[in-house]
């Protein structure tokens, strides 16, 4: 007898809601992205969740197209945020409002 | 049932295991216990995360959910894809973001108390409430699994030609080679198209050594001006001097 499924998915639902409370409490733009890799951590305890409950491949090939995409986002977010700190030397997101009309 | 689930998982890993001869309830306290030092590992390192001030503590933090979402993985029969996802995310993402923030000099204490907006936490604290109870709102009383089993192959064998192959990386490589060819060779795609501009985003708009052609090379180690670059101002009249003009942007770093 496993755990059941509803579990991880309520363990998956309070990881996301924290990934999502941090993003818009913290100002800092590194940390911000570092709960954006917290709300993609849930969604990916959700489909290893399902495919275990389903009996189905596809979930666990998801959660490995998940890390890829993860990967290249946090890779040109950090170049995004290095090329910011170039210009000025500030690191909350309310200082970048350049693009404010 | 959860409590008395937690009271019988904790008395079972109490045993030890040679006095007990049932053992598929050691391995119903072993798969509990697993899921309960995961989740807190994943809750602590969550909490650490967004609410901890310096960026760094934070990243490290980041690292303890990573592990524990790891370890649900494993639980979930997922062994696999729990060795990338600490290859990945702690040995990559984590490390990478450790050298951006110690890179950029910003692993100094954030003031988490400014507020930019009157009143920007307690409402961000109760969206996330709101999120939580209007999510478990919606799915509580119902199953939370529905749906049709084993689309995309069986990951648990069966009666199928899978029998004996749970939880099998050859499958999970069979199946992402096959069926999700297109989108595996997309995440190729992206994975280079990402490191292409990830490399044009964070280099120095001057060119290194290495980026000049073999003339551009020879008239900077002779002071020309490089060729096919626009004459500089003649404004003071005088020649140009080394160091001016196009040069100024095309120097040489070493």
């Amino acid at each position: 007898m496993k755990v059941p499924a509803d579990w991880y998915l309520i363990l998956a639902l309070i990881l996301f809601v924290l990934g999502g409370v941090g993003l818009l409490i913290r100002r800092n733009v590194l940390v911000m992205f570092m709960c954006v890799e917290l709300m993609l951590n849930a969604a990916n305890l959700t489909f290893v969740t399902f495919a275990r409950t389903l009996n189905d491949l596809g979930g666990q090939a998801a959660v490995f197209f998940v890390l890829v995409v993860a990967a290249a986002e946090v890779v040109v977010g950090l170049g995004i945020i290095v090329a910011i700190f170039r210009r000025r030397a500030e690191a909350t997101a309310d200082d970048v409002h350049i693009l404010k009309g | 049932m959860s409590s008395a689930h937690l009271l019988a998982a904790v008395r079972i890993l109490a045993y030890d295991g040679a006095h007990n001869p049932h053992a598929e309830h050691l391995s119903v306290g072993a798969d509990w216990a697993v899921f309960l030092v995961g989740a807190g590992m994943i809750l602590a390192g969550a909490f650490g995360v967004i609410l901890l001030r310096n960026p760094v503590h934070c990243a490290l933090f980041l690292v303890i959910t990573l592990f524990g979402v790891a370890l649900e993985f494993i639980n979930e029969t997922a062994d696999f894809l729990a060795a990338i996802q600490i290859i990945v995310y702690a040995g990559a993402i984590v490390i990478l973001f450790l050298f951006v923030i110690m890179f950029l000099g910003v692993d100094r204490k954030e003031r988490i108390a400014a507020e930019p907006f009157k009143g920007q936490r307690p409402l961000a604290f109760a969206l996330g409430l709101a999120v939580l109870i209007l999510i478990l709102v919606l799915t509580g009383g119902i199953t939370w699994t529905t749906g049709a089993h084993s689309l995309s192959g069986a990951l648990l064998g069966g009666p199928g030609p899978n029998s004996g192959h749970e939880g099998d990386v050859g499958l999970l490589g069979q199946t992402i080679y096959t069926r999700f060819l297109l989108p595996f060779e997309m995440t190729a795609a992206l994975l280079v198209i990402a490191i292409v501009a990830a490399v044009v985003l964070a280099r120095s708009r001057h060119r290194v050594a290495g980026e000049l052609s073999v003339d551009e090379q020879a008239a900077v180690a002779q002071g020309r001006p490089l060729p096919g670059a626009p004459e500089p101002p003649a404004a003071s009249g005088g020649r140009p001097t080394a160091g001016s003009g196009r040069r100024a942007d095309t120097e040489v770093h070493r």
